[in-house]
Protein backbone atom coordinates (compact mmCIF):
# COMPACT_ATOMS: atom_id res chain seq x y z
CA UNK A 1 0.00 0.00 0.00
CA UNK A 2 1.51 3.67 -0.77
CA UNK A 3 0.18 6.58 1.53
CA UNK A 4 1.30 9.91 0.05
CA UNK A 5 1.58 13.46 1.68
CA UNK A 6 2.69 17.10 -0.14
CA UNK A 7 3.73 19.50 2.38
CA UNK A 8 4.92 23.19 1.95
CA UNK A 9 8.76 23.30 2.55
CA UNK A 10 8.69 25.53 5.96
CA UNK A 11 10.59 24.11 9.17
CA UNK A 12 6.84 24.05 10.51
CA UNK A 13 5.98 21.11 8.43
CA UNK A 14 8.72 18.88 9.94
CA UNK A 15 6.11 18.21 12.93
CA UNK A 16 3.42 17.02 10.12
CA UNK A 17 5.85 15.07 8.76
CA UNK A 18 6.68 13.15 11.48
CA UNK A 19 2.90 12.74 12.64
CA UNK A 20 1.85 11.23 9.01
CA UNK A 21 4.64 8.74 8.74
CA UNK A 22 4.24 7.52 12.79
CA UNK A 23 0.49 7.70 11.92
CA UNK A 24 1.36 5.22 8.76
CA UNK A 25 3.61 3.36 10.17
CA UNK A 26 1.15 2.12 13.12
CA UNK A 27 -0.46 -0.45 11.47
CA UNK A 28 2.38 -2.30 11.04
CA UNK A 29 2.61 -2.77 14.82
CA UNK A 30 6.38 -2.08 14.86
CA UNK A 31 8.42 -1.30 18.50
CA UNK A 32 7.86 2.33 19.57
CA UNK A 33 11.67 2.87 19.43
CA UNK A 34 12.35 0.78 15.42
CA UNK A 35 8.98 3.74 14.84
CA UNK A 36 10.87 6.58 16.09
CA UNK A 37 14.24 5.66 14.09
CA UNK A 38 12.22 5.64 10.94
CA UNK A 39 10.17 8.99 11.56
CA UNK A 40 14.49 9.85 12.23
CA UNK A 41 15.24 9.27 9.01
CA UNK A 42 12.44 11.04 6.83
CA UNK A 43 12.67 13.54 9.43
CA UNK A 44 16.28 14.53 8.84
CA UNK A 45 16.27 14.54 5.07
CA UNK A 46 12.77 16.14 4.85
CA UNK A 47 14.35 19.01 7.13
CA UNK A 48 17.61 18.85 4.88
CA UNK A 49 15.82 19.34 1.19
CA UNK A 50 13.68 21.50 3.13
CA UNK A 51 16.68 24.28 4.91
CA UNK A 52 19.40 23.73 2.32
CA UNK A 53 18.17 22.88 -1.22
CA UNK A 54 14.48 25.15 -0.68
CA UNK A 55 15.47 27.68 1.40
CA UNK A 56 12.52 27.34 3.84
CA UNK A 57 10.11 28.73 0.65
CA UNK A 58 6.75 28.14 1.66
CA UNK A 59 5.56 28.34 -2.00
CA UNK A 60 7.59 25.06 -2.92
CA UNK A 61 6.70 21.59 -1.45
CA UNK A 62 8.11 18.58 -0.53
CA UNK A 63 6.57 15.15 -1.38
CA UNK A 64 7.02 11.93 0.76
CA UNK A 65 5.88 8.54 -0.44
CA UNK A 66 5.65 5.71 1.96
CA UNK A 67 5.46 2.03 0.79
CA UNK A 68 5.05 -1.22 2.06
CA UNK A 69 6.14 -4.47 0.48
CA UNK A 70 7.10 -7.77 2.07
CA UNK A 71 10.66 -7.39 2.71
CA UNK A 72 10.39 -3.91 3.46
CA UNK A 73 9.54 -0.12 3.53
CA UNK A 74 10.56 2.35 1.39
CA UNK A 75 10.21 6.15 1.50
CA UNK A 76 10.75 8.34 -1.17
CA UNK A 77 11.20 12.06 -0.79
CA UNK A 78 11.18 14.55 -3.64
CA UNK A 79 11.05 17.45 -4.39
CA UNK A 80 12.48 20.27 -7.39
CA UNK A 81 15.40 22.03 -5.09
CA UNK A 82 18.95 21.28 -5.80
CA UNK A 83 20.28 18.00 -6.19
CA UNK A 84 23.31 16.89 -3.26
CA UNK A 85 25.72 14.23 -4.43
CA UNK A 86 25.72 11.43 -1.89
CA UNK A 87 28.18 9.82 -3.76
CA UNK A 88 30.64 12.58 -2.51
CA UNK A 89 29.35 12.08 0.87
CA UNK A 90 31.80 11.12 3.25
CA UNK A 91 31.24 10.86 7.01
CA UNK A 92 32.84 13.31 9.28
CA UNK A 93 34.74 12.25 12.57
CA UNK A 94 32.74 13.28 15.53
CA UNK A 95 35.26 13.74 17.87
CA UNK A 96 36.09 16.62 14.94
CA UNK A 97 32.91 17.98 15.36
CA UNK A 98 33.28 18.01 18.83
CA UNK A 99 36.62 20.08 18.94
CA UNK A 100 34.96 22.15 15.69
CA UNK A 101 31.98 23.54 17.97
CA UNK A 102 29.61 22.54 15.04
CA UNK A 103 25.87 21.68 15.40
CA UNK A 104 25.67 20.05 12.03
CA UNK A 105 26.80 17.11 10.37
CA UNK A 106 24.86 14.58 11.99
CA UNK A 107 21.90 13.83 10.27
CA UNK A 108 23.03 12.18 7.03
CA UNK A 109 25.22 10.02 9.62
CA UNK A 110 21.97 8.72 11.57
CA UNK A 111 19.91 8.29 8.53
CA UNK A 112 23.07 6.09 7.04
CA UNK A 113 23.07 4.02 10.33
CA UNK A 114 19.23 3.45 10.35
CA UNK A 115 18.68 2.79 6.61
CA UNK A 116 19.26 0.28 4.63
CA UNK A 117 20.21 1.85 1.79
CA UNK A 118 20.29 5.30 0.37
CA UNK A 119 19.42 6.33 -3.30
CA UNK A 120 19.44 9.84 -4.89
CA UNK A 121 18.39 9.77 -8.49
CA UNK A 122 16.73 12.83 -10.65
CA UNK A 123 13.42 11.94 -11.98
CA UNK A 124 12.15 15.01 -14.80
CA UNK A 125 12.67 18.17 -12.41
CA UNK A 126 12.50 16.57 -9.13
CA UNK A 127 15.29 15.44 -6.86
CA UNK A 128 14.10 12.19 -5.74
CA UNK A 129 15.54 10.13 -1.97
CA UNK A 130 14.47 6.79 -2.02
CA UNK A 131 15.61 5.30 1.23
CA UNK A 132 14.96 1.84 2.00
CA UNK A 133 14.61 -0.65 5.35
CA UNK A 134 14.29 -4.03 6.06
CA UNK A 135 11.51 -5.30 7.85
CA UNK A 136 9.60 -8.65 7.62
CA UNK A 137 6.10 -6.95 7.09
CA UNK A 138 3.91 -9.73 5.78
CA UNK B 1 8.52 22.62 22.08
CA UNK B 2 8.50 24.39 25.50
CA UNK B 3 11.57 25.43 27.61
CA UNK B 4 11.31 25.92 31.28
CA UNK B 5 14.03 27.64 33.57
CA UNK B 6 14.63 27.02 37.06
CA UNK B 7 17.69 26.77 39.90
CA UNK B 8 17.90 24.63 42.84
CA UNK B 9 20.74 25.54 44.99
CA UNK B 10 23.83 26.37 42.72
CA UNK B 11 22.40 23.86 40.10
CA UNK B 12 20.69 25.58 36.92
CA UNK B 13 17.28 23.58 35.54
CA UNK B 14 16.67 23.61 32.28
CA UNK B 15 13.17 21.81 31.17
CA UNK B 16 12.69 20.56 27.82
CA UNK B 17 9.19 19.57 26.87
CA UNK B 18 7.90 18.38 23.23
CA UNK B 19 9.74 17.68 19.73
CA UNK B 20 13.83 18.87 19.80
CA UNK B 21 14.03 19.64 16.03
CA UNK B 22 14.99 21.79 13.14
CA UNK B 23 12.37 24.28 13.99
CA UNK B 24 12.55 23.95 17.52
CA UNK B 25 16.40 23.48 18.53
CA UNK B 26 17.06 27.24 18.74
CA UNK B 27 15.12 27.34 21.88
CA UNK B 28 17.36 25.22 23.55
CA UNK B 29 20.52 26.89 22.57
CA UNK B 30 19.28 30.09 23.88
CA UNK B 31 18.68 28.94 27.12
CA UNK B 32 21.97 26.94 27.44
CA UNK B 33 24.04 30.34 25.75
CA UNK B 34 22.44 32.15 28.63
CA UNK B 35 22.90 29.68 30.81
CA UNK B 36 26.90 30.15 30.39
CA UNK B 37 26.60 33.54 29.85
CA UNK B 38 25.06 34.25 33.23
CA UNK B 39 28.36 31.32 34.74
CA UNK B 40 26.65 28.97 35.66
CA UNK B 41 29.44 25.87 35.98
CA UNK B 42 26.53 22.95 36.80
CA UNK B 43 23.47 22.49 34.37
CA UNK B 44 20.94 19.43 34.66
CA UNK B 45 18.47 19.11 31.79
CA UNK B 46 15.33 17.42 32.24
CA UNK B 47 14.15 14.92 29.40
CA UNK B 48 11.04 13.96 31.29
CA UNK B 49 8.49 15.80 28.73
CA UNK B 50 11.28 15.08 25.72
CA UNK B 51 9.11 13.36 22.81
CA UNK B 52 11.59 13.57 20.05
CA UNK B 53 14.89 14.31 19.39
CA UNK B 54 16.40 15.41 15.82
CA UNK B 55 20.28 16.05 14.77
CA UNK B 56 19.41 19.15 15.14
CA UNK B 57 18.83 18.99 18.82
CA UNK B 58 22.02 16.46 19.22
CA UNK B 59 24.01 19.35 17.62
CA UNK B 60 23.00 21.78 20.35
CA UNK B 61 24.27 19.29 22.91
CA UNK B 62 27.34 18.29 20.78
CA UNK B 63 28.25 21.97 20.04
CA UNK B 64 28.76 22.64 23.45
CA UNK B 65 30.81 19.53 24.55
CA UNK B 66 34.15 21.56 24.38
CA UNK B 67 33.47 24.75 25.87
CA UNK B 68 31.87 23.10 28.78
CA UNK B 69 35.08 20.95 28.83
CA UNK B 70 37.36 24.44 28.64
CA UNK B 71 35.00 26.37 31.36
CA UNK B 72 35.05 23.22 33.81
CA UNK B 73 31.19 23.50 33.02
CA UNK B 74 29.49 19.76 34.19
CA UNK B 75 25.99 19.44 32.51
CA UNK B 76 24.02 16.00 32.81
CA UNK B 77 20.66 15.12 31.27
CA UNK B 78 18.45 12.88 33.03
CA UNK B 79 15.10 10.86 32.66
CA UNK B 80 15.39 10.39 28.58
CA UNK B 81 12.45 8.01 27.53
CA UNK B 82 14.42 4.56 25.95
CA UNK B 83 13.65 5.94 22.06
CA UNK B 84 15.30 9.43 22.55
CA UNK B 85 18.62 7.64 24.42
CA UNK B 86 18.87 5.49 21.23
CA UNK B 87 19.04 8.50 19.36
CA UNK B 88 21.85 9.39 21.54
CA UNK B 89 23.64 6.15 21.72
CA UNK B 90 23.59 5.56 17.80
CA UNK B 91 25.99 8.11 17.17
CA UNK B 92 28.14 7.18 20.40
CA UNK B 93 26.89 10.63 21.99
CA UNK B 94 25.79 8.81 25.30
CA UNK B 95 29.88 8.49 25.48
CA UNK B 96 30.39 12.11 25.10
CA UNK B 97 27.13 13.53 27.38
CA UNK B 98 26.38 12.36 30.96
CA UNK B 99 23.23 10.73 31.02
CA UNK B 100 21.66 9.40 33.79
CA UNK B 101 18.44 7.86 34.36
CA UNK B 102 16.69 10.01 37.61
CA UNK B 103 16.89 14.09 38.92
CA UNK B 104 18.33 12.07 42.05
CA UNK B 105 21.83 10.65 40.27
CA UNK B 106 21.78 13.84 38.17
CA UNK B 107 22.38 15.58 41.42
CA UNK B 108 24.43 13.17 42.90
CA UNK B 109 26.78 13.00 39.50
CA UNK B 110 26.48 17.10 39.30
CA UNK B 111 27.78 17.63 42.99
CA UNK B 112 30.56 15.16 42.47
CA UNK B 113 32.22 17.13 39.46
Amino acid sequence: MNHKLRIACTKESLKEIRRFVTQTLTDLHLPEIEVNLLVLAVDEICANRIIHSNNCDENLHLNLLISETCDGLTFEISDKGAPFDHTQYSEPDINQLVKEKRKGGLGLMLVNRIMDSIEVFKEKDLTVYRLFKKLTIC
Amino acid sequence: MNISIGKEEEIYLIGIEGDLDASSCINLDKAISEAVSAGEKKILIDCTNLNYISSAGLGVFMSYIQDFENNKISMVLFNLSKKVKNVFQILGLDELIQIVDSKEAAKTLINES
